[in-house]
């Protein structure tokens, strides 16, 4: 941590606070990276329904064209990353291990943006403070569902819902997360410092949709260059940056609510129900490009990092792009690599394949070497407590995962698995390496039953 | 030249996929060893071979007892967690230092086969394995381990001609007059070999709660509660000793930092664990001043050691947020 990190004390209760790692990554540019030979764009891409392909094989398609719509109140379209030709549908195969149908498109050779001036088309160029009055907010959320934005932050939750809040549940805050609390990602860190612009301008315009009266930017206080380069884009507007102390998962809505505003949300509900709307950064700055521009969200920046890649990076990527197309970006796999995470290592999904697309809700690719991976082997339980003393949520871990191994639904209930989070915290720590995410998880699908 | 992304075998397994550093069941009976040292060096200073043969004859006859236990459950041998060896350590601290071996050894068949195995092995089960093997020596060898056990006159260490503090005879101790603070503190007195030294106690269980190897709520419920009651008991007149004298006797502390915070038969909630640390402290306070037994740290425990499931389920916390909403 650098010697100038402002002292916050603010955060959340309990959490944990795993090694960084981040310095692998964090002086690493957003580059963009080459387009592929071929993207494979999956027709579900965020929390809801599958969209419907709106293109037949054979036909061409230019970047920011429409190839699935969206046909419930829960789904978002989704767009060509690329100029070239629709081929046959095709299915795949997504990090959380879901099948869905997917359009692959041929990538044409000659594309009209790549590189640095693609990087600048997304982020650059002017991105106003004034004058927003003139979009009205339903004109906002209309610019959202049409640009397919879902939150990037992981979730992948329709933004256009988001920002219709209903009306009796006022909103009287917007949050904007920056926390990135997850170790080894660095391409929120690195956004908020290359392009705090469209963040400050997305995060007024949710504003405006929302009625909310407050926007605050919560960072945490281990991204230095982050918070200066937001501090001062946001001077002159009402946008407040707040920093907190860095621990996991504060990245979590319901922490990140917690630490700014002491609010709690009531279990099984949302953020707004306490007046609260929380937008990631790359979701704001993705909103920005949306309304202003009236472009799509066809690219995102997604972190490539860990002990098992030979050259970490943070890249602006088309998304359906292949992770072995990133991972052969970054010089490949190292070869102790263990495992490949998309995401981060406390709540990333291992691919089975390197032919996973690049999806919404992909925040980053980490490579783990053998070393970096856990492996100490599994005893019984010693009932010390720990995971109770770090679980974000007060729940007792322990007795879920008791209550999944027994099958017992009753004791699941009981002890309220459905408010877990699946943060990870209670596995992180626990010291007889129980896999108690896993088992909390079959504990939810045993309670509902 | 981009390396072939195929080939390392990657593997495919549920998050998170990293742990804490040092963290595992053997680091934790590891600490328990480590604070232990102090207390098993004030122990040898003191009590000489008595007392490296007491802890020596459990250590040894628990670890064949697992051994042979694991093997009639037909389960891959484990000794490498530590915490059998564990078990042994304490139990040898808390017998009498010259109880004869054939004691130790009954009591640690007992504490490892009928406290631990019987249950499921590590983990599973409800009593403290060492107050169980203690209690059962202790029941069938009143003699031995009765207050006359830990008093050889014929000794040539001239320590283990005195009586021990809490000697239930209260005419001994009448006669002595109560022994200042200090000497109890600092542990040259006669007992157990565990119990001898409150400040080795607690420099040890002071390292164990820092470590987190030990929950911090159990050793400050018993301390706390124990005094206050042993000072109602004392204004009372109930007790001739003042309530410092109590804390500083027998197995108070070994008890508060070494066995009530066996992590397995306690509970897992804070406020749990606070109540299962005062009950402990009244219950020991209550054996003491009103049953014949000059100590009631043993059976405090393994009374509140089946108190744990209830307390576990009285104290599950409101999640944040609150419960989940009626359907």
């Amino acid at each position: 941590m650098s010697i100038c990190a402002p002292a916050a004390r603010r955060t959340f209760a309990r959490g944990v606070h795993p090694r960084e790692c981040k310095g692998l990554a964090e002086n690493s540019q957003i580059e963009a990276i080459a387009s592929p030979p071929k993207v494979r764009i999956p027709l579900l891409q965020h929390l809801g329904a599958t969209c419907l392909a709106t293109v037949k094989p054979r036909q061409e398609v230019e970047p920011g064209d429409v190839v699935g719509e969206a046909t419930a109140p829960v789904a978002a379209p989704v767009h060509a990353s690329v100029r070239g030709k629709v081929e046959r549908a095709t299915m795949v195969t997504l990090p959380n291990g879901r099948h869905v149908p997917a359009v692959p498109i041929a990538v044409a050779d000659r594309q009209p943006l790549e590189g640095d001036a693609l990087l600048e088309d997304v982020y650059g160029g002017d991105y106003p403070f004034t004058g927003l009055s003139r979009y009205l907010p339903e004109a906002i959320r209309d610019a959202a569902r049409a640009a397919g934005l879902v939150g990037l932050g992981g979730a992948a939750f329709p933004t256009h819902i988001k920002l219709a809040p209903p009306e009796r549940t006022p909103i009287d805050t917007l949050l904007v997360n920056g926390c990135e609390c997850e170790p080894y990602l660095t391409a929120d860190d690195q956004l908020m410092q290359f392009a705090p612009r469209p963040i400050l301008a997305g995060a007024l315009l949710a504003q405006r949709a929302t009625g909310a009266g407050r926007v605050v930017v919560g960072v945490e206080a281990n991204k230095p260059r982050a918070i200066r380069s937001l501090r001062r884009a946001a001077e002159g507007t009402e946008v407040e940056v707040a920093v907190l102390k860095p621990k996991y998962p504060q990245g979590g809505e319901k922490q990140l609510i917690a630490a700014l505003l002491q609010r709690a949300v009531p279990t099984g509900k949302l953020p707004l129900d306490v007046g609260v709307v929380v937008l990631n950064v790359g979701t704001a700055a993705a909103l920005a490009r949306a309304v202003v521009r009236g472009r799509p969200l066809a690219h995102r920046v997604v972190t490539v990092s860990g002990g098992g890649i030979r050259r970490p990076a943070n890249l602006l990527v088309p998304l359906g792009s292949s992770v072995r197309h990133l991972i052969e970006h970054c010089g490949g796999l190292r070869d102790d690599a263990a495992r490949v995470v998309a995401g981060g290592p406390m709540m990333g999904f291992t691919l089975g394949t390197l032919d996973t697309p690049v999806t919404k809700g992909t925040s980053g690719i980490t490579v783990l070497s053998q070393r970096e991976v856990r492996h100490a082997a599994e005893t019984a339980c010693v009932r010390c407590g720990r995971c109770v003393e770090v679980c974000p949520m007060r729940l007792v871990p322990t007795k879920l995962g008791l209550a999944a191994r027994a099958g017992n639904a009753e004791l699941a209930r009981r002890h309220h698995v459905a408010a877990c989070i699946e943060c990870g915290c209670c596995a992180y720590v626990c010291p007889a390496q129980l896999p108690l995410v896993q088992l909390i998880r079959l504990g939810k699908v045993l309670a509902r039953s | 030249m981009p390396a072939s992304p195929v080939l390392p075998l990657i593997e495919v397994a549920p998050s998170p996929h990293v742990a804490e550093a040092d963290s595992s069941t053997r680091r934790m009976m590891i600490d328990v060893l480590i604070a232990l040292l102090p207390v098993l060096g004030i122990a040898v200073v003191v009590f000489r071979w008595f007392a490296v043969v007491q802890v020596g004859v459990c250590v040894l006859a628990c670890l064949a007892t697992e051994m042979v236990c694991c093997r009639a459950r037909a389960k891959p041998l484990s000794l490498a967690d530590g915490s059998v060896a564990v078990t042994g350590v304490i139990l040898g601290l808390s017998l009498p230092w010259a109880a004869p071996w054939y004691i130790g050894v009954l009591a640690s068949v007992m504490a490892v086969g009928l406290g631990k195995a019987v249950f499921g092995g590590l983990g599973y089960n409800i009593f403290n394995p060492a107050m169980v093997g203690r209690a059962f020596v202790m029941l069938s060898f009143a003699r031995e381990l009765g207050a006359a056990g830990y008093v050889v006159l014929e000794s040539s260490l001239e320590v283990l001609t005195e009586p021990t503090p809490l000697m239930a005879a209260e005419e001994v101790t009448r006669a002595m007059g109560v022994e200042g603070l200090w000497p109890l503190f600092v542990g040259h007195l006669n007992g157990s070999p565990g119990e001898t030294s409150a400040v080795a106690l607690l420099l040890g269980g002071l390292y164990l709660c820092f470590r987190r190897s030990a929950a911090w709520a159990i050793p400050a419920g018993m301390i706390l509660s124990g005094y206050v009651c042993a000072e109602v008991f004392y204004a009372a007149g109930l007790t001739m000793f003042p309530p410092l004298y109590h804390m500083f006797t027998g197995s108070f502390f070994f008890g508060a930092f070494f066995i009530a915070t066996d992590p397995v038969t306690s509970p897992v909630i804070r406020r749990g664990q606070l109540a299962f640390g005062a009950g402990i402290g009244v219950l020991t306070m209550l054996i003491r001043v009103f049953s014949g037994y000059p100590e009631g740290v043993m059976f405090a425990v393994l009374l509140m050691n089946a108190a744990v499931p209830l307390l576990n389920r009285w104290t599950i916390p409101r999640p944040m947020g609150g419960p989940v909403a009626a359907p």
